[in-house]
């Protein structure tokens, strides 16, 4: 395994709720990592927001890492859920907050 | 860098044959695109695994030429 794909799995072992995403949580850089970020504050989760922009090898890393061509990438406890699309999805129809609880 | 909505289309096809696609380009820039793709080969698969499928179909795409493409997948 790579020093990356190490790095990436330990953030997310380490943490119950991890958007890796375009920015911050406060200051989210693209409309996409916006929507995942809002969501995740109206269900008053508590999640490790980690700004591919600040670490170019995470971003390339990550998308490997899931096999995912896109940021964001919201993972729960070590799952990945999905992007932009299948988390508005799944709060819609309120499977996010179930799979939360 | 931008890409056709033809072309996404096209590539769509070649991965889904039997599938249901429509496309709208969201802003007019050939960059920011909705697809939604109806198809019998997301039958078992969870809505990560028919994302992937459709990402793998655009060869790569996803993420450079296309920025943003956003997904719906359904079961035909």
């Amino acid at each position: 395994m790579s020093d990356v794909e190490t790095k990436i799995q330990q953030i997310i072992k380490q943490n119950d709720v991890v958007l890796f995403m375009k920015g911050t949580p406060d200051m989210p850089q693209c409309g996409f990592s916006m929507t995942v970020s809002n969501i995740l504050k109206e269900l008053k989760v508590k999640f490790n927001g980690v700004n591919v922009l600040a670490d170019q090898e995470i971003r390339e890393g990550v998308k490997a890492f899931s096999n995912w061509p896109t940021i964001p990438q919201l993972y729960i406890k070590g799952e990945f859920i999905g992007g932009c699309d299948i988390v508005k999805e799944m709060f819609e129809s309120g499977e996010l907050k179930n799979k939360l609880s | 860098m931008a890409i056709k909505q033809e072309e996404i289309h096209q590539l769509l096809k070649e991965g889904f044959p039997d599938a249901d696609i429509e496309i709208n380009d969201l802003a007019g820039d050939d960059n920011h695109f909705a697809a939604k793709v109806r198809s019998s080969k997301f039958k078992g698969k969870s809505r990560v695994q028919q994302h992937q499928m459709v990402y793998a179909s655009l060869k790569g795409k996803m993420g450079n030429e296309l920025h943003a493409l956003a997904l719906t997948t359904e079961e035909k």
